[in-house]
């Protein structure tokens, strides 16, 4: 939390287009847990896609992702499938 | 060369390196497509620095005057930031300002005004397409796919920016390293004009740019960023990924403390925050761009082919996008005037890379990113810095001691050690 609200506040100023229709990330929960990748997304993801259960099981909220690529560069082999969403779905900057 | 294409060029990626490539091959008359994965150019697109814009003077000679930019950099200030002290240098200067030497932008604003003059030049701009793959004859790069469709061309240009799926595809890149990338988590904040000029002490269209290393990212490898642009400041922390995961922290803490830092919070008192985003970047450029660039029928520019540099005292991606944008755009229309657009024609990009400001000043700041690992650049220089000015200012009615006693007593109690000074000092040096 900060002078400009919680994360999720921040993003609700943001402009997306949400695509309904497909998810862009997926976590495969064995991989993320065995290799500690689940605990990491939670942490380097800006926008909070990643959440962490009491049973360890990591939630993916796709509609907040700001497609910066973050936690597929630290994510352990397999642990994660993510791509950019369709094009012209996602994030739609108005500053950058 | 087959005449089954539909496109001389499919470049890919609306930002800068992709435009500027996609407008000076669509000048020299050839069929380009500029492909883009945002409903709108730039709609994708976040940066964290300002853009040293003298390479564009080739391009569009009026580009300051005719696009959307904010502000011109005349004054920049390096801070070293401690919790509760800093050690700036502020560097203000006129000469800055008149030809442009750098200037802050709003990519959101900028890339659509770059699209456009692609599209005045003849280019066809496709927004709101995501590319999925490339399409290959054997070694050979063709074109590209895009869902069901499929559209062909002599040579593929991908700028499609540090994820690059298509070097991926293309074998160009493998995992990248963690400590070669860099996650930026950024806010813009919106502030009156007049609120601008007085706080940052600027005039017209002047503007400041900051760099912070030190407490702004608790330690973490990487460095805080602010700049001013019309009507809003753009400020944030870039973190190098290595770093950030074995510390423990998370980014967006991390940005929330650069903000609410009592050297920071005060420059963006009162604003109203217009956009949160985030964006991933290069810390070791060189190392980066160092592999192949080219594959048969393919040339990989800007950010996609790992063109960033980070110095320590300026952090550049956008000069470097449109430079090696230039130097492709040269290559693949020679290409295409021979009709030979083999791995070796096109490796003649390398060469034109090599002898442009791109390539020498990657080879030039070479050391840089192995220097910038050093932690002590994270913490103990700021304090180091910060006791050596404490020394000189505290008048507690003890003797006073010759400011190199002062700075040797500081060091001494810092814990780096003279020897480690030493060191630093002249690898700072050779790397900067």
């Amino acid at each position: 939390m900060s002078a400009y609200g919680s994360v999720t506040d921040r993003l609700a100023r943001n402009s997306y287009v949400l695509d309904e229709a497909e998810c862009h990330i997926e976590v495969n929960q064995e991989i993320a847990r065995s290799t500690g990748t689940g605990k990491l997304l939670v942490r380097v993801c800006p926008a909070q896609v990643y959440g962490e259960a009491p049973d360890g099981t990591i939630s993916v909220n796709y509609a907040a992702c700001l497609e910066c690529g973050t936690c597929l560069a630290v994510a352990a082999p397999g642990a994660l499938t993510w791509h950019y969403p369709r094009g012209g779905f996602g994030i739609a900057y108005r500053e950058g | 060369m087959s005449d089954d294409v539909d496109f001389d060029v499919i470049v890919i990626g609306a930002g800068v390196a992709g435009s500027v490539c996609a407008h000076q091959l669509a000048k020299a008359g050839h069929e380009v497509v500029l492909i883009e994965r945002g409903s709108e150019p730039g709609s994708k697109n976040l940066s964290g620095g300002v853009f040293y814009c003298r390479v564009l003077d080739e391009v569009f000679p009026d580009f300051v005057s005719s696009a959307p930019v904010e502000r011109r950099i005349t004054r920049n200030v390096l801070s070293f930031l401690n919790g509760d002290s800093h050690v700036n240098i502020d560097y203000w200067d006129e000469r800055l300002a008149e030809p442009a030497n750098a200037v802050t932008v709003l990519r959101a604003r900028l890339d659509p005004w770059l699209a456009e003059q692609c599209e005045q030049a003849g280019a066809m701009v496709m927004p709101g397409v995501r590319v999925d793959g490339l399409l290959r004859d054997g070694e050979r790069v063709v074109g590209v796919r895009a869902g069901e469709d499929e559209l062909r061309a002599h040579v593929v240009v991908a700028a499609d920016g540090v994820n690059s799926f298509l070097a991926r595809d293309a074998g160009v890149r493998p995992k990248e390293p963690q400590r070669h990338l860099a996650v930026g988590v950024k806010s813009v904040i919106a502030l009156p004009r007049p609120v601008i000029e007085d706080r940052f002490r600027v005039t017209g269209d002047e503007g400041v740019a900051y760099a912070v290393v030190g407490d702004c990212t608790q330690g973490v490898a990487g460095g805080g960023f602010l700049y001013t642009n019309r009507e809003s400041v753009s400020v944030g922390v870039v973190l190098r990924l290595d770093d950030l995961g074995a510390r423990g922290l998370s980014s967006s803490d991390v940005h929330d403390h650069f903000l609410a830092h009592p050297a920071i919070a005060p420059l963006i008192r009162g604003g109203e925050l217009l956009e949160y985003g985030c964006h991933l970047t290069i810390e070791d450029g060189p190392a980066m761009a160092a592999r192949d660039l080219t594959r048969p029928g393919l040339v990989l520019i800007g950010d996609a082919a790992g063109l960033t540099l980070n110095t320590g005292l300026t952090i550049r991606g956008m000069d470097l996008a449109a430079g090696s944008a230039l130097a492709a755009a040269r290559t693949v229309a020679a290409a295409l005037s021979t009709g030979d657009c083999s791995g070796e024609a096109l490796g003649a990009y390398r060469t034109e890379l090599e002898r442009s400001f791109v390539g020498a000043d990657l080879r030039t700041y070479g050391r840089a990113p192995k220097f910038l690992e050093n932690p002590r650049m994270y913490g103990d220089y700021g304090r180091l810095l910060a006791d050596v000015f404490h020394g000189i200012y505290t008048h507690d009615l003890r003797p006073r001691r010759h400011l190199v006693g002062a700075a040797l007593g500081a060091v001494k109690a810092s814990g780096v050690g003279l020897g480690q000074l030493a060191r630093d000092g002249w690898a700072a040096a050779r790397a900067l």
